[in-house]
């Protein structure tokens, strides 16, 4: 029905782009079919999944592009099926060890052509992630930081300031429980939140390659310097730095403790800070640090989970798909859908310029500049669904318990004998 | 001649005439059975095949024998996840059964006539009738430990606060009570159908032999309401079984696990988010299946003693 618009708007951008088609290949005209299915659910993410495909609709008048879009929950399962059933051309998912079993049943397709050249220089930062066995497997298009959000206010009235290590970090914590507050906010009901603290303190403790041999199931559980890692860890609950009864919060219902002053940060995705504005807090209040070092002879390491692109092995118009996904990880469409009134995260083109939103701009340099380490997906996307379930359920058990750490420790090395066969 | 006309007229009878009686209430009985011998007898059997396989969803099934068994086994003897999900569906059988008495003992209650009892009983049905997910909602909040109304309330006795929901201690409790809030209901509105049927001479005499209070119920109404209180008793037991919504809302399982039941770990782990071991989630609804399987016998063969009296 836009069909005449897109036309008209065709026609004008077709004359204009001639010189620029001679060199982007990707504007060639294409035609046929492009069925999209995809996990935005949520208001804005929706907005943006519709507005490319508007753009690239325009660029490409006669192709006929079919989108649908999916509860991000329920799009969790429901891939399994569309996935061998009737695929679409183009699919929503998730970087690292999360597209593993789709890749490994051979139901995603290969698609490193799509890398070679400029695109892997582009996209540097986020190559590792989308690469399995070698090959590359799908795009990304958006990546957000991991930090400690805090509340400035509270650190002023305090004279307090951002950390540089783990022996000012347990000071500033100190205290802030002095002052009758607590130093961290957490809502651990859906597991997953108290895997961030895991990923930093383990990535502190014993650095990223550790803790991706860790993740992929090469060191036992039962290590040593596992257990150097919650013996750090234990030192925060033994400050009792944890806001009470945080087993029975999801992050959603963790952040009005933030926003009341009873807490005075949370270690969370850069996607906390829309909740927290929201509530009340502006940047006078609301701020921002990295995660500091505990070890000295560790490189920082970061978690910023990636959100991807895939073209389904099964899918019937791969040309077409290849063409969007050119469309979607270019500098200009990076820039356009990571800006601060569209998804407000990172772009993944280096090409791309950054919101200048304070958090956003602070978390691309922190990645860009201060995480030599090397960039984690988070641990429930570098490890194997089925074993970050049982290490998160570990990890919250860890919190309540602190002294059964043996046993949890040795019934998570029990699951990872039997996972990582 | 008339003699003759008999037997012919019963020659031409067809065979749908001469068996219609026996014929009709199986064609009327047939497309139930069929249906339901493909969507409830045949996943049965599939189930059990499926039990003895290794399979994500996706890749080729893989034969393991009685393996995932002896895993659940084993995740018994070391009090892993398989125990407190059996665990917790014994806690659920015996304590949601307190929705029998109470919802008698509502349904005495409200047996009587005075003005809007209709309205009343209504009231008291409400919770039955609205989904179990808003009932999981409402105590999920009631419960809330920073804002619940259980935790206020509490307070003006300077007991509490309690983490109902994140403490491994009282959550499956704190979701029984959930659960009974509704079933009580149902539980009432069998009992109310059946007080009406109760029968006044009956109770006039018992009255006559002065019998009273407790007596009177006891040996008196409650023989009446057997038929009322087994029904209660099946859709009490098969509704503790499969307990799985309000701990989906309510906790998912958690604080690490220790809420889960044997229907919610099946679902957990053959279809969530982290699952995906097909196999094993059947061999946990296999063992589920042989639990039911005990109760549903039971009804079914006291409902048989029944018939045949």
């Amino acid at each position: 029905m836009t069909s005449l618009k897109s036309k008209l708007l065709a026609a004008i951008a077709g004359s204009t782009m001639l010189a620029g088609a001679a060199f982007a290949d990707g504007h060639a005209k294409l035609s046929g079919d492009l069925v999209i299915f995809s996990d935005m659910s949520n208001p804005a993410p929706r907005a943006v999944m519709e507005g490319m495909v508007d753009r690239f609709g325009e660029m490409h008048p006669d192709l006929n592009i079919e989108l649908t879009i999916i509860d991000r929950e329920a799009y969790k399962t429901q891939i399994r099926n569309f996935l061998t059933a009737e695929a679409p051309d183009v699919a929503n998912w998730y970087a690292a060890n999360r597209m593993r079993p789709y890749v490994d049943a051979g139901l995603f397709e290969d698609v490193s052509d799509i890398w070679e050249g400029t695109l892997s220089e582009e996209l540097a930062s986020t190559k590792g992630a989308m690469t399995l066995d070698g090959k590359q497997w799908g795009v990304p298009y958006t990546y957000y930081q991991w930090g400690v959000y805090y509340r400035k206010d509270i650190y002023e009235e305090l004279g307090l300031s951002e950390p540089n290590n783990w022996e000012e970090f347990k000071a500033n914590c100190q205290a802030i429980l002095d002052a009758d507050k607590k130093c961290f906010t957490l809502g651990s009901k859906f597991l997953w939140t108290a895997a961030g603290w895991f990923d930093y303190l383990n990535m502190r403790t014993n650095g990223y390659d550790f803790h991706a041999a860790l993740t992929n199931g090469e060191v036992e559980w039962t290590d040593d310097r596992v257990k150097a890692t919650f013996a750090n860890w234990k030192e925060l609950l033994d400050m009792d730095a944890f806001i009470d009864d945080h087993t029975a919060y999801s992050w959603q219902e963790s952040l009005p403790f933030m926003t009341n002053g009873d807490a005075a940060a949370i270690l969370k995705g850069n996607f906390a800070v829309a909740p927290l504005r929201e509530a009340g807090l502006d940047d006078s209040k609301l701020d921002f640090h990295q995660f500091p070092a505990i070890n000295g002879d560790v490189e920082l390491a970061e978690d910023a989970p990636t959100d991807t692109f895939h073209i389904p092995a099964n899918a019937q118009n791969k040309d077409n798909a290849r063409a969007f996904l050119k469309f979607v990880t270019s500098a200009e469409n990076q820039t356009l859908i990571n800006a601060g009134d569209a998804l407000g995260q990172l772009p993944v083109n280096n090409q791309s310029s950054v919101d200048d939103d304070k958090f956003l701009q602070e978390g691309f340099e922190m990645l860009s500049s201060n995480s030599p380490g090397g960039v984690a997906q988070f641990f429930d996307r570098d490890a194997p669904a089925e074993m970050a379930k049982v290490a998160m359920e570990g990890f919250q058990e860890f919190m309540v318990k602190p002294d059964e750490l043996d046993r949890i420790l040795s019934k998570l090395e029990r699951a990872r004998g039997r996972i990582y066969r | 001649m008339t003699y003759a006309a008999v037997p012919q007229t019963e020659i031409k009878r067809s065979y749908w005439q001469r068996n219609q009686q026996t014929l009709a209430p199986m064609l009327f009985l047939a497309p139930a059975v069929l249906f339901f011998v493909f969507y409830v007898i045949y996943p049965v059997f599939q189930s059990f095949n499926l039990s003895l396989y290794e399979w994500d969803g996706l890749g080729t099934k893989e034969y393991v024998g009685l393996r995932n068994y002896e895993d659940l086994y084993y995740e018994y003897i070391d009090r892993d996840a398989f125990y407190t999900s059996l665990k917790n569906n014994v806690i659920w059988l015996f304590l949601y059964l307190l929705a029998i008495p109470a919802g008698l003992f509502i349904a005495l209650f409200l047996n009587q006539t005075v003005t809007g009892i209709r309205l009343y009983k209504s009231l008291f049905f409400f919770p039955f009738v609205i989904s179990q997910v808003v009932v999981g909602l409402v105590f999920t909040w009631f419960y809330d430990p920073a804002f619940g109304f259980l935790n206020v309330f509490l307070g003006w006795f300077g007991a509490g606060p309690i983490n109902m929901l994140g403490d491994e201690r009282y959550v499956t409790y704190g979701v029984i009570i959930a659960g009974l809030w509704p079933q009580t209901a149902y539980c009432m509105i069998l009992y109310l159908t059946g007080l009406n049927a109760v029968n006044p001479e009956q109770i006039e005499a018992g009255r006559l032999d002065g019998a009273k209070g407790l007596r009177m119920l006891w040996h008196v109404v409650l023989p009446q309401l057997r038929p009322a209180t087994f029904i209660a008793f099946v859709v009490t037991i098969i509704g503790a079984l499969r307990s799985f919504d309000l701990i989906s809302i309510m906790t998912s399982g958690g604080p690490f696990g220790s809420s889960r039941v044997l229907a919610y770990y099946m679902f957990e782990v053959a279809l969530s988010e982290y699952g995906f071991r097909m196999g094993y989630g059947a061999a946990i609804a296999v063992v589920l299946f042989a639990i039911m399987m005990v109760f549903i016998a039971y009804f079914l063969w006291s409902m048989y003693r029944e018939e045949k009296r």
